[in-house]
């Protein structure tokens, strides 16, 4: 099967249903996007399918087919993911650090689309992201001051 | 603190060596304070690879090896901050590495290589800084001789030595270093001299985990490393009767399917392919004769005993004859449920066994404990298990488990398939996989004087003994009473203060593994005496903050908590319309934690808009660090408050995953503000010390909001 990952084509040996999260952890072997439940409740493999934001764990490669995944891993070439992971950098955001990569993921997807969300929109974008260990104050501190930092 | 740490006292073992051209400092503090030993380990265990806490290469860089797991709490910042500090290290130049597992890295006050208990900072203040200044006097001993000038014509900066104009950078000095003799006494820097310890500092993990290339246990990919998922028993304690593996061979991808004690496994190319291949197993259990946990009956049974006499875990006075001179008596049930740790990262574990030995690839807080149990599964030396310690998705308690049972498992897997193996856990593996805070039942009369202070009380507690069964039963269990089961009662100074007390326990036994999860028994206990307490500060028409106040007079350190969190809250200024509060204090883990919670509920549903958080740890070696790990206590604890539970029916978890399992979401997360007291007292631990306060801080202040008093978590629906 023929995705394309972060611009660039890959082959991959999977078969139509497996989740897009294990062929791109499990085959294609980029780790920066994680598991965590499994069922869409966490957020934990949150990519961009055509920019928008997924969860891949219940998003079979046939959805991707012809279109663009984007992860964690291609954050630093993006101009608001860059500002994101800057703006994480300057809260100190992280913790154990397993569920960034998806918080960051839907942190750019939602600057994309709002690029000056209030608090109550990053509730609302941000929810469906768990972190255990409870980071969401600085989640929110970062949210701002990345939109700050792009306006 | 400025200590003279000489020869005889401490007794610095040093070696020095050339390793990839640098050098490597390392000693050993002989283990004085132990009190857990599992089979004398520092002696069982000969040292596999080099004995170092630091590694200064000739390019400079500075390697700090972490004795204790990072798991989100800091430790992976903290530890090197001590070692900059006394080595005079340039900050940019640090990189950390997790130490393997091996006797130089034992807890210096619990004798096995252990992330736990809120300990590492505290048990880590001498030894790393000792480490630092040792190779600081290293440095300064190789320049004197390079220079030909005294010791004290030199001074260090910025990881260099300074001798008036010139400079010697550390890299230079690493090679006549390593040939000189060992210092024999360490002079530490006083508190003004510290440019790091005391000083917010940024985390040295933060790049790595915010843009995918941090290594997890989960992310542990090499050539001919397959993933195993593992079928258990859905009933604690069961076993296989029967197995069809026939559909799970066919799945493509599936490469065999094992045996192993705790269930099947079925080993594939892929995480998919194991998963789809675990479905399509046909397996009976052996369910019959089986106890099978039920939680309305477990809950009537727990209650029982509640009101009979246990073992007895604290007594002064006489509660009979002093209940009877009470002027008001409250009595009180408190109900617990079982909880999940649930980290963000399922639980997994790469082996690869060979030839010569076992490596082990995980995420873990007990290294010595899975490291024992590896070598007796694969008939090897401890020293012959290697662990490469990745970064921990958290911890919470999971990952730090005496019986060692997801490392056990997968080199059963490993050994099984005769494959390098990463058995991988689901999230309904994990919760429905077991060792969680056991459920607990707590049951108090309180007799009142005529000031309305406590003059009797009664208290049982009805659980699980988390310790129970596993190598620390003759360490942390004395005279029947498991000590984590009843801290936080037993030892609060609430009890304590009363002149007429007793602390009763029933140590129920079952199927269901139980473990410490986050502030361990403070974890109910912190729960069910703070809100006692604003029970009877409210029997006795006192203001709850004036009340504990009056009872904690002779305890500096909880005052001082309590009354900077009551002052940074406002407490008794008015609020916005529908808003309460409520407050709490506990001490655990050798800090004292106080939170007031500002709360309101509308239609049943409680809503925690802000807590104030005032913490007294002693030293706090990096404030921002202490700060996140207050932030994030309110949110695990608020979670659970709100509504995780795990309950059993037919013998079967309920929950599966996190539609079921909740924790706590960003839409519920209130502002939290976090302040430490100056404090230069003993220091204590963070990471668990703010989970207690919060469960009762919220619900004295639903107490306030609705006249309701929540003597059952989670909260739910008892509202609506």
């Amino acid at each position: 099967m023929k995705l394309t990952i972060n611009g660039k084509e890959t082959e991959l040996n999977v078969s139509d249903d497996m989740p897009i999260l294990w062929a791109i952890r499990d085959v294609a072997g980029m780790t920066g996007t994680k598991f965590g439940c499994g069922m869409a409740q966490c957020g934990a493999c949150t990519v961009h399918l055509d920019g928008q934001a997924i969860r891949s764990c219940v998003t079979p490669v046939s959805a991707a087919v012809g279109k663009n995944i984007t992860t964690i891993e291609a954050m630093q070439d993006d101009k608001v993911g860059q500002a994101v992971q800057a703006a994480w950098q300057q809260i100190d955001v992280v913790q154990c650090g397993y569920c960034q990569s998806g918080q960051i993921m839907s942190a750019t997807s939602l600057l994309k689309q709002n690029p000056k969300p209030s608090d109550a929109d990053i509730d609302a974008a941000m929810s469906g992201n768990i972190c255990r260990c409870g980071t969401y104050q600085r989640i929110r501190a970062a949210i701002h001051e990345a939109a700050t930092k792009l306006a | 603190m400025n200590d003279m740490i000489n020869q005889s006292r401490r007794s610095f073992i040093k070696s020095t060596a050339l390793v990839a051209g640098g050098l490597v400092v390392a000693f050993t503090i002989p283990q004085a304070k132990r009190f857990m030993s599992v089979a004398n380990a520092a002696e069982a265990m000969p040292l596999p690879a080099p004995n170092a806490f630091l590694r200064i290469g000739a390019d400079d860089r500075i390697t700090v090896m972490l004795a204790h797991s990072e798991m989100g709490q800091g430790v992976w910042t903290t530890l090197p901050m001590l070692i900059a500090d006394e080595l005079d290290a340039d900050w940019n130049k640090i990189t950390v590495e997790h130490a393997p597992a091996a006797p130089a890295y034992i807890h210096t006050a619990y004798g096995i290589q252990i992330t736990g208990g809120s300990s590492t900072t505290w048990s880590e203040f001498d030894r790393y800084r000792q480490a630092g200044a040792l190779t600081r006097a290293l440095m300064l001993q190789a320049a004197a001789k390079q220079w030909q000038v005294p010791v004290s014509a030199l001074r260090t900066e910025n990881g260099a030595v300074i001798y008036g104009k010139q400079t010697l950078r550390y890299g230079q000095l690493v090679e006549i270093a390593s040939k000189l003799e060992t210092p024999t006494t360490v002079t530490l820097k006083t508190p003004e001299q510290w440019k790091f310890i005391g000083k917010a500092t940024k985390r040295l993990d933060s790049a790595e985990k915010i843009n995918g290339t941090a290594k997890f246990g989960q992310d542990v990919q090499f050539d001919g490393l397959k993933v195993a998922m593992v079928a258990r028993a859905p009933v604690f304690g069961t076993k296989l009767k029967s197995v069809d593996d026939s559909a799970a061979r066919k799945v493509p991808g599936v490469i065999k399917v094992v045996k192993v004690p705790t269930g099947v496994a079925v080993i594939a190319e892929h995480y998919w392919a194991a998963k789809q291949g675990r479905e399509a197993l046909k397996l009976t259990w052996d369910l019959a004769g089986h106890d099978k946990p039920d939680s309305a009956a477990l809950l009537s049974r727990y209650q029982v005993l509640a009101t009979q006499a246990g073992l007895q875990a604290a007594k002064a006075g006489d509660v009979t004859a002093a209940s009877k001179q009470a002027k008001q008596t409250i009595s009180a049930e408190y109900v617990l449920p079982y909880l999940s740790h649930a980290p963000m990262e399922p639980l997994n574990c790469a082996v690869r066994i060979s030839d010569q030995g076992c490596e082990i690839w995980t995420g873990t807080q007990m290294q010595t404990t899975d490291q024992a149990a590896a070598a007796k599964i694969l008939g090897l030396k401890p020293e012959q298990v290697v662990i490469h310690t990745q970064f921990l998705g958290g911890g919470f308690g999971r990952r730090a488990n005496p019986r060692a049972d997801f490392v056990s498992e997968a080199v059963e897997v490993a050994k099984a398939a005769g494959l390098p193996v990463k058995t991988v856990w689901s999230r309904e593996d994990d919760i429905k996989g077991g060792f969680y805070r056991p459920m607990f039942v707590h049951r108090a009369t309180v007799g009142l004087d005529k000031q309305g202070s406590p003059l009797a009380w009664q208290h049982t507690l009805v659980g699980q003994s988390i310790i129970k069964g596993t190598p620390f039963e003759g360490f942390l269990i004395k005279e029947g009473i498991d000590g984590t089961s009843v801290e936080g009662v037993a030892d609060s100074p609430y009890v304590k203060g009363t002149p007429h007390h007793q602390v009763h326990l029933h140590t129920v036994q079952s199927d269901v593994p139980v473990l410490w999860w986050r502030s361990v028994g403070h974890s109910h206990s912190g729960f069910v005496m703070e809100s006692l307490i604003d029970e009877l500060a409210h029997a006795s028409k006192q203001d709850p903050l004036a009340y504990r106040r009056q009872l904690l007079k002779a305890h500096p350190r909880h005052l001082a908590a309590l009354n900077l969190a009551a002052e940074q809250a406002g407490w008794g200024k008015p609020l916005p319309a529908g808003v309460f509060r409520g407050i709490a204090v506990h001490e655990s883990f050798g800090s004292y934690v106080a939170q007031v919670a500002e709360v309101s509920v509308k239609a049943g549903e409680v809503k925690v808009h802000r807590v104030v958080v005032a913490i007294d740890c002693g030293l706090a070696v990096n404030p921002d660090g202490v700060k996140a790990q207050m932030e994030s206590s309110v949110s695990f604890a608020l979670g659970a408050a709100l509504s995780s539970e795990i309950s059993f029916k037919a013998g079967e978890v309920v929950q599966s995953n996190f539609h079921d399992y909740q924790v706590l979401r960003m839409k519920d997360m209130p502002k939290v503000e976090v302040h430490i007291v100056p404090s230069r007292e003993k220091m204590g631990g963070v990471g668990e010390p703010g989970v207690p306060p919060l469960a009762p801080a919220v619900t004295n202040a639903i107490f306030a909001a609705t006249g309701k008093r929540i003597r059952r978590l989670p909260i739910g629906e008892q509202l609506v």
